[in-house]
C-alpha cells in the first residue's frame, strides 16, 4: 500500500505543493488537508509546510496553533505518528508545544533566501534515519524568523537527549547552538527551518534533502496506529 | 457587567536579543539622538473586556496573555485595565 502523507494547508501556507511534490516524487502519496477540518483522514504521516499561516499575525504560528486540524495533529503526534514541520511548520509546532523553544527574528534582521550546509547530528529521528551521522547536506533556507531560541534548561535537555537533529555548519541566522532542527522526546515529531523538500532533485540545485524526505516516508510507512482496530482497514478510513 | 479598557504591552524578555531595537538604537546618533539608550521593540494590543469587576477582568486578560498573546519562551506582558471611557473603541 502506498504511504499516504497529509500536508496541512493553512490560509497563507505557500510550500504545500513543494512538500507534496517531494513526497510523490519519492514514491509516497500526498494529500492536502485543509486546516479547518479536525481530521487527518487516516494518513500515515503529517507535514506542516512553510509559508505564513494566518498571515503570521500576532506571532508566527500563534493563530495556526488554534486551527481545528491542530488538535488532530497533536493527538496523532502523541500516539507516535510521524509529524514534520518545515519552516513555518516548525514555528507552528513550537507554538503548539509539540516541540520546545521558539523561533525569533534572524540576527542581522535580514530575510534569508540562500542555500546552507547542514550537519546531520543524529539519525535517531523520523527525518534522519536513512542519513549518515556527521553527513553534510546542502539545503535551502527561506525565512525571516528562523533564529532558534530556548531557555538554558531546555537546551541542556535537547543536548543530553541527543534531540538536535540538524545543525548549521555556518550559522546564518543566530540560532542558539547552531540549531537548525530538533525532535520531540519520542523522536517522531521533527521541526526544522531549512527546506529539504526543495532539495530533492539535482535540477533544483541539490538533491541532498531527498535522504531526509525518504527517511520521513519510511517512518510513515512503518508507523501503525495504536488501538484495538486493525491498521489495515477500519483505522484508516478513506474519506 | 462592566466594560474595561485593556492595554497589553508585549515585550521581549530580558536576555532575549532584540535585533530590531538594536538596529533602531544604532541609527539614532546619526539623527542627533546619541543620548537615547536601551531601545526595546514590542507590541501594544488594545481591546475592551466585559467583566463583573476590575480584578476579574485582569485575571481573564492575564490568562489570555499566557495562552495566546505572548509566547512565554520569548516574551513578557504588562497589563493595564481601567473602566472604559464612554464611546471609546466603539
Amino acid at each position: 500500500m502506498t504511504t499516504r502523507v497529509g500536508v496541512v494547508v493553512f490560509p497563507g501556507s505557500n510550500c504545500e505543493h513543494d512538500a507534496a511534490e517531494a513526497v510523490s516524487g519519492l514514491g509516497g502519496e500526498a494529500e492536502l488537508l485543509w486546516h479547518d477540518e479536525a481530521t487527518l483522514r487516516g494518513v500515515d504521516g503529517v507535514v506542516l509546510p512553510g509559508g505564513f499561516a494566518h498571515g503570521d499575525y500576532l506571532r508566527t504560528g500563534a493563530i495556526a496553533r488554534f486551527s481545528p486540524v491542530m488538535g488532530a495533529v497533536a493527538d496523532f503526534a502523541r500516539s507516535g505518528g510521524p509529524v514534520l514541520g518545515i519552516c513555518n511548520g516548525f514555528q507552528i509546532l513550537t507554538e503548539a508545544g509539540l516541540l520546545p523553544g521558539a523561533l525569533q527574528k534572524n540576527r542581522g534582521l535580514k530575510f534569508l533566501c540562500t542555500t546552507v550546509e547542514l550537519r546531520v547530528e543524529t539519525i535517531a529521528s523520523v527525518l534522519s534515519s536513512l542519513a549518515t551521522a556527521g553527513a553534510r547536506l546542502r539545503v535551502p533556507i527561506n525565512h525571516f524568523e528562523g533564529a532558534y531560541t530556548c531557555d538554558p534548561a531546555a537546551l541542556e535537555e535537547l543536548r543530553a537527549e541527543d534531540r538536535v537533529v540538524l545543525r548549521y555548519v555556518d550559522n546564518p541566522n543566530g540560532s542558539l547552538d547552531d540549531i537548525a532542527g530538533v525532535c520531540s522526546r519520542a523522536r517522531n515529531v521533527v521541526g526544522l527551518m531549512p527546506h529539504p523538500e526543495r532539495a530533492c532533485d539535482a535540477l533544483l540545485g541539490s538533491a541532498d534533502g531527498a535522504v531526509l524526505v525518504r527517511s520521513f516516508l519510511s517512518a510513515c510507512a512503518a508507523w501503525a496506529p495504536p488501538g484495538p482496530l486493525s491498521p489495515a482497514s477500519a483505522a484508516r478510513p478513506r474519506v | 457587567m462592566t466594560t474595561f479598557d485593556v492595554l497589553v504591552e508585549v515585550s521581549l524578555r530580558a536576555g532575549i536579543a532584540d535585533p530590531q531595537g538594536a538596529t533602531v538604537e544604532r541609527s539614532l546618533p546619526r539623527l542627533g539622538f546619541a543620548e537615547v539608550h536601551g531601545v526595546r521593540m514590542g507590541k501594544a494590543i488594545r481591546f475592551t473586556i466585559d467583566a463583573p469587576d476590575e480584578e476579574a477582568a485582569r485575571m481573564r486578560v492575564e490568562e489570555l496573555c499566557r495562552r495566546f498573546l505572548t509566547n512565554p519562551v520569548l516574551e513578557d506582558a504588562t497589563v493595564s485595565v481601567e473602566p472604559a471611557r464612554e464611546g471609546a473603541h466603539r
